[in-house]
């Protein structure tokens, strides 16, 4: 029957992307437009359950699979790869856009996959492509794509070893929740949490991410980190470590955004700070936290891909990325302000925004499990993120100083594409109810009554009072700040010469020791062998006579016993 | 070249004063909105307003202190 026929959403993207070289720009600039469009309506055809089955290596994999928090993450990647296209339409480089499709393409294969291998197949497709993003920007990305990329083959490495360990344990392949019960479970976890840019292993995401295009870090923002949080909700909720986990990714996002000048590092680091908030509440793993996390997930893809975008015209336009040469934009670039403000104000879940409708649930769960702690740390974080990039981006990018610089707007396509997302971003911060009709489970809560929304006016509010008493203080400096990259990047690189002579002595013993035990071996064959060697002289017969005498004797001898 | 009325001085000022009665109305606003706290200090009258003050600066301060033994020029990982 032809209803049966699921058509497998990542297939549409990522096959498509292949052929949009092939394409006339035109052509072209029409697929990036509609292949999402067609994967959103095939994300929709996915029914209940299992959909698409596949047998490999004797195993069964279930290719397709779907519920309600699948749907959810592969409606707002087809969304991001729609406005995504949208705003890279003038992007001439054609490997980046390939390489995004088949990017946000794996990252719905993951999300769809019902089973350990095929989410391993698509979360290394996902690495592949995503590596390629980053390097379509050009030569000055190549060091930070192949940090990139070593990081996460590593984590790839983390969790084939676990998924080989939980396989060859349970026998089943299922993708299913885990609890944290053996060591190959805790590597499929630490395979995971590298994706979700948890620390120690988080530099790579301000490392390789701020070197990517102008359009390649909108790309970059949504994908990676948001299918290591669905991942995280599938396989790992209520985990407590992840609690503390995801609180030491919240400040460690808001300090060194604090003290960065580069304005999409910024962003970078605010994106660690956000997918801690999702990963807290997921450590939490109650039915609302964890809605929280998937609403939180949604909608941080659509404002940080907006706060991207605003930053990205920025760069495009100007060719600036740094706080300390920007500034003053605002006269000749009103709209490119006005949506980085939308998604300044999402950030920091702001009344009417769609940062409020979903942070505030994973505030609320912890406040309902009274883990007192958990709830005074996330108040702190939430007003921090109002400090680090609610208005710490608009203001060092738009307002500050006049940088004398007078770009007008990015093209129409660019502009479409932040009056969307900006758009998208009030509209679920005003309606929030079709978002929490499609979370996981029922939705119950109410984010706007008073005493949430004083609350929160109070918080940020305060906050940016704070900002601009300290602003002294706050003023950027054309420096970065050391973070555990250094051990690979500088570290690594002083050990470098020290170990290449260790390894040149020990190959130099190696080579020498082998050429004095073929010597010996050599000789000892001379001894024997050669023209007067033992087994080389003429023997007597009477001595070979003798000698078969003795050996039968003792054959002889031998049987009787 | 800042003659943007903005960016002027008069505007700033009158700026302030906005934000100034904005941030008094949020915190008034306590007295006649119910909170229901969940632990006891969130309870306190205007606690989202000195709460969020003081985090942001003890934020802003670690950042500073971290700042004198982590930051390089940018020019850093250059060569």
């Amino acid at each position: 029957m032809i209803t049966d026929v699921v058509i497998p959403p990542a297939a549409v993207l990522i096959f498509g992307a292949l052929i949009l070289p092939l394409l006339s720009a035109r052509l072209r600039a029409f697929f990036l437009l509609v292949l999402p469009l067609v994967t959103l309506y095939f994300v929709w055809q996915v029914p209940d359950g299992t959909a698409l089955k596949a047998t490999y290596l004797g195993y069964e994999l279930a290719l397709v699979r779907g519920d309600a928090l699948s749907r959810l993450f592969a409606t707002v990647f087809a969304i991001m790869a729609f406005a995504g296209g949208l705003y890279a339409l003038n992007q001439n480089r054609t490997a980046e856009l390939v390489a995004a499709f088949c990017y946000a393409g794996s990252a719905i294969g993951v999300v769809f996959a019902g089973d350990l291998l095929t989410v391993f197949i698509f979360w290394e497709l996902m690495a592949i492509a995503s590596t390629l993003v980053v390097w379509s920007a050009g030569p000055s990305a190549r060091g930070a794509g192949l940090r990139y990329a070593a990081i996460h083959l590593l984590g790839g490495v983390l969790l084939m070893a676990g998924l080989v360990g939980e396989i060859a344990g349970t026998g089943s392949i299922a993708f299913t929740k885990f609890t944290l019960d053996s060591v190959p479970r805790g590597l499929i976890l630490a395979g995971f949490l590298i994706n979700a840019g948890a620390w120690p292993l988080s530099s790579w995401l301000p490392d390789a991410y701020p070197e990517s295009s102008w359009s390649g870090m909108v790309f970059l923002s949504a994908f990676t980190t948001k299918t290591a949080v669905y991942v995280l909700l599938r396989g790992f909720p209520g985990t407590e470590i992840l609690i503390y986990v995801g609180l030491f990714m919240v400040f460690y996002g808001i300090i060194y955004a604090i003290l960065e000048n580069d304005m999409r590092r910024i962003l970078a680091y605010s994106i660690v700070n956000q997918v801690g908030f999702m990963v807290t509440g997921i450590g939490l793993g109650t039915e609302m936290a964890l809605n929280g996390a998937a609403a939180h997930a949604f909608t941080h893809i659509i404002y940080k891909a907006l706060l991207l975008m605003s930053a990205g015209s920025v760069l495009y336009m100007t060719g600036k990325r740094k706080c300390t040469d920007l500034g003053g934009l605002f006269r000749t670039m009103p709209l490119t302000t006005i949506c980085g403000i939308v998604g300044a104000l999402s950030i920091s879940s702001f009344p009417l925004t769609s940062g409020f409708v979903s942070k505030s649930m994973i505030s609320e769960a912890a406040g309902i499990q009274q883990l007192a702690v958990v709830w005074y740390l996330l108040a702190a974080a939430s007003a921090g993120v109002f400090l680090h990039a609610g208005i710490k981006f608009p203001w060092f990018v738009f307002f500050q100083k006049d940088s004398g610089m007078r770009p007008p707007d990015p093209p129409w396509n660019m502009r479409a594409a932040m009056v969307l997302f900006a758009a998208l971003c009030i509209g679920i911060g005003v309606l929030p109810g079709p978002l929490y009709a499609l979370l996981p489970y029922p939705v119950d809560f109410v984010p706007y009554t008073g005493s949430h929304v004083v609350f929160y006016l109070q918080l940020l509010l305060f906050s940016g009072l704070a900002f601009f008493l300290m602003l002294n203080w706050l003023k950027r400096t054309l420096t970065i700040t050391l973070d555990v990259d250094w051990l690979y990047r500088r570290l690594g690189l002083a050990a470098a010469p020290s170990f290449d002579r260790f390894a040149e002595t020990a190959w130099t013993g190696v080579v020498a020791a082998t050429n004095r035990g073929a010597d010996g071996f050599l000789r000892v064959i001379q001894r024997h062998h050669s023209p007067a060697g033992i087994l080389a002289r003429t023997w007597q017969t009477g001595t070979m006579a003798f000698w078969t005498t003795i050996m039968l004797a003792a054959y002889l001898v031998l049987s009787y016993l | 070249m800042d003659d943007h009325w903005l960016v002027r001085e008069s505007t700033i000022k009158k700026l302030w004063v906005a934000f100034a009665v904005v941030l008094i109305a949020t915190v008034l606003m306590d007295l006649v909105v119910a909170h229901h706290p969940y632990f006891g200090l969130d309870g306190t009258f205007g606690f989202g307003a000195w709460f969020g003050f003081v985090s942001c600066a003890a934020m802003v301060i670690v950042a500073k202190a971290l700042g004198l033994f982590l930051k390089r020029p940018d020019t850093y990982y250059d060569n």
